[in-house]
Order: C-alpha cells, then structure tokens, then sequence
C-alpha cells in the first residue's frame, strides 16, 4: 500500500494542471491508463504545454475500484490511499453504430489521430474523416500534414449551425483551415454505411437529398465526446461546488469528465481543483471568471453540434450494436430498457463494460446505463486478493 | 533519435519507432485485424486510447492485452487471431 496527499487519476491537461498547482505543497501522485502523460489531446508531444515537476506519476496503471470511506483506489498492483482525490478521467470518443462500423480500418476520428501520435505512418492513405465537432477538423488537418489523403469530411451538422462557430474561432481556425485547402467540408452529412469484406474498403455517404459511394483506405469517424464518469459514479460523487469539490468531500472533479468543455476549461478547471485541494482557496478563486468564459463557449459549441435524429435510423436489424458481445439492432429492439437488453443478450457485459454500446443505446433508445460497479476496468483476480481490499 | 525496434507479429519481424504501440506495429506489419469476435467477425483497433478493447491480442503469452496502450520492447512477441 502506498499513500499521497493528493492523488490524481488521469494526466491529460486537467490532471497535469491540477498536480502543478497543488504540488507546490503537497505530495502528489498522478495515476494514468496511458504509457505517458498528456491525455488524449498532448498524446505524444515530448513536452506537454503543462508539466507538474513535483509530482510523481504512474502510468500504464487502471483504476479497477475505489473506496471513499478507507479513503483508497484499487490499482492493479495493489492499493493507493489518497488524503484527497482528484478525478480528471477526462473522456472517450462517442462511436454511433450504421451498417460496416465493425469492420477493421474503422477507426474514430480522435483513434487515428491516437494511433498517428503512436507511430502509424499514413503518407498517402485516402483517409475519409466523418462525424461532428471541432475535432473533425483538427484531425484532418493533422491527418494531412502526415501525409494522408483526406478527399472529404463529413460533418453531420447544417451548415448554417456550425458557421458562427468557424468565425469564432480566430488565428488558429484560419490556421487549421489553410492547412485544409483541397479538402472538401461538407455539412449536413454522414456515413450511411461502411463496405468491404475484410476491412473498409468504400462508404455509402449521404447529404439527406442524395447517397454517393465514396473509396477509402481508413474511415475515422466520431460524433463528439463524452465523459469517463465510471470512477465518480463508483465513489457516489453528486455535482461540483465552485471549487470543483464533489458532493463527496475531499473528492474533486476537474476536465472532460465534467461534460465536454475543451482544453482551454480542462487545464482551468484542473488549476482550480489543484488550488483548492492544496488549500489556496484565493488563488482558485481568482480563476473563476476564466472558468466562466471557457463554459460559455464550450456551451455554444455544444449546441452548434447537436446529432441529428437521422443517425438514429442508421443501424439495419443485423447491424451490431455491442461490439463485445455481437449483440444486433434486432435483439436491442425487442427489449424495453438498458437492463432488460443486458438480462436477455448480454449488452455492455463484455471487457469495455459498456463504455461503447452505453452512450451508443442512449442515443438510439434514450436507455440510462445502471449504477457502476468494481470493477471498473476488467482485472485480474490476483488483484482483488492482496491488502483485504475485497469488499 | 533513439534507434527503431524490433519486435514480432505471428513470427514475423518488424521494426518500428522507438515509443510505438503495438498496435501500430501490427498494423506496419500490414495486419488490420487483430481479434476475432465472438460471432467469428475480424476486428481491430476503434477507439486508439484503450478504452473499446477491440485491439486486443496475446503478446508475450499473456493474452486480451490491449495492444494501443502497450509500447512495444524489443524482442516482444505479439500473436494476432
């Protein structure tokens, strides 16, 4: 068993920021999934814009459970006692299933880029980029400048929605879409189907009036965030106060996990959490109007990029909704909620423990995913037996 | 620039950049499916921050390890389905 003043689960911007702050005074650990700090956005960067010198980091570890009253996370190799936590678990990629996701070469538009900063080479791979958000156009960009051909990006929202948001965005939006010159940006449309035999090989894309074919070595397609919210749910934490504490005291939540804000609110919301949680109560507070600002953006964006209710009717009766359990459209459609699917086919039981097929059934069917329960990640038995940290 | 390294896919040497995954290095290795579901459909990596674990494989004997969160060390076996 080891033990920290503050202990920090996750080391993308929130988290970095959040140990820079708070380590000043306190000793401070930092656990990540990843084999290195930066999250998804500073992946692969050899130095992130953040760094917190003093506070020792852990990477390559999952959290499998957490107890707020011993006041300890479960990690694979045993148990870390924190005085307080702070959540910055930040947040995935949302996949909605249509005819062909499953095929390999499919990949989610922040999953290629994940895999480029990892070492992929895509010099003169025809890359079709697909979904929504501001992210579609960031990947692209990336995409090319490594080499890729991006002949399209299919952005589900009208264009009239995601047009004030260009112009809001200042030298680095004209940036990115300098970089874009000979990519073609169409609005108000989507990914009807992926085909090939055994990996992606051509989609079926549709604008709402027409449906055109269009080849492609990778597909990277993603429609937005959403929040890794399974180690707060776990520990019982209720909504933030104006310090980022939970309901759960001495419990913080900073970053993505909050709800989807961008890296400009994770790396204020992470400062204020660190300042709070190492008592500098008046440097956390001085962030507050910041805070605000980077909310009300991230708000506007949030509505520009709203799904359309097209993409509901995507799947066909054989399209496979959980990917971990093959569970189709069909058998999702002949039950009535989240547990009743997960009783009769086995939906969200499989090793990603619903992280896919939740937000996806929420979409399509307005299911609530039930309570979290350890372990949070799949683990190996051999954890739970050391420390009686059983329950 | 630290030097490549080399590890192996089904048998097959390949030699990647210091600090790739091994995802990455079965796909240079010019795989794209990784696991079989299990319906029997071929699968590989979606998410690339190891969250969907449809990458995973065997590497080393130890199998359903996430290949996009493990970097690859020289000599590692990895076996795809």
């Amino acid at each position: 068993m080891t033990s920290a003043d503050i202990v920090i689960a996750g080391a993308g911007p929130a988290g970095i920021a959040a140990a820079f702050r708070a380590s000043a005074s306190k000793n401070v650990v930092v656990i990540d999934d990843n084999p290195a700090a930066g999250g998804q956005v500073w992946r692969g960067m050899a130095r992130t814009p953040w760094a917190a010198p003093n506070a020792v980091f852990r990477f390559n570890r999952r959290i499998i459970s957490a107890d707020a009253v011993r006041r300890s996370l479960l990690l694979e190799d045993g148990e870390i006692r924190y005085g307080k936590l702070i959540i910055a678990t930040g947040a995935r990629e949302l996949f909605l299933p249509f005819p062909g996701w499953t095929l390999p070469n499919v990949f989610g538009a922040g999953g290629i880029q994940a895999l480029v900063k990892c070492g992929l080479p895509v010099k003169g791979k025809k890359i079709v980029v697909a979904g929504t958000g501001p992210l579609l156009l960031a990947v692209a960009a990336y995409l090319k400048k490594q080499g890729a051909i991006v002949p399209i990006i299919a952005e589900q929202a009208p264009f009239r929605k995601v047009f004030p948001f260009a112009l809001r965005k200042t030298i680095r939006a004209l940036a990115l879409r300098a970089s874009l010159i000979g990519v073609r940006y169409a609005t108000g449309c989507w990914v009807e189907a992926a085909e090939g035999d055994h990996q992606v090989r051509r989609l079926r894309l549709r604008d709402g009036v027409k449906t055109w074919s269009q080849e492609c070595d990778y597909l990277a397609v993603g429609y937005g965030l959403c929040p890794n919210t399974e180690l707060a749910s776990l520990l019982g934490c209720g909504a933030v106060d104006d310090f980022q504490q939970t309901s759960v005291a001495d419990v913080y939540c900073a970053g993505e996990v909050m709800g989807i804000g961008g890296v400009d609110l994770s790396i204020t919301e992470g400062q204020i959490a660190g300042y709070a949680a190492s008592d500098q109560t008046e440097a956390a507070r001085a962030l507050f109007p910041q805070r605000r600002r980077a909310q009300q953006f991230a708000a506007a964006l949030n509505k520009a990029f709203k799904l359309r209710p097209e993409l509901q009717a995507l799947p066909h009766g054989n399209t496979i909704v959980c990917r971990c359990e093959d569970v189709t459209f069909a058998r999702l459609q002949a039950t009535a909620s989240w547990r009743e699917a997960k009783l009769q086919t086995r939906l969200g039981m499989g090793p990603c423990q619903g992280r896919v097929c939740g937000p996806a059934t929420q979409f399509l069917f307005g299911w609530q995913p039930e309570s979290v329960r350890p372990p949070i990640f799949p683990a190996r038995i051999a954890s739970f037996l050391e420390e009686g940290t059983t329950k | 620039m630290s030097s490549p390294v080399r590890i192996f896919v089904n048998g097959e040497a390949v030699s990647v950049p210091p600090m790739a995954t091994v995802a990455v290095a079965v796909m240079i290795a010019g795989r794209s499916s990784f696991r079989t579901s299990v319906s029997g459909e071929l699968r590989g990596p979606l998410c690339g921050m190891g969250i969907c674990f449809e990458c995973r494989l065997t590497v080393d004997g130890e199998s359903h390890v996430r290949s996009c969160q493990t970097v690859c060390r020289d000599g590692m076996k990895v076996v795809t389905a």
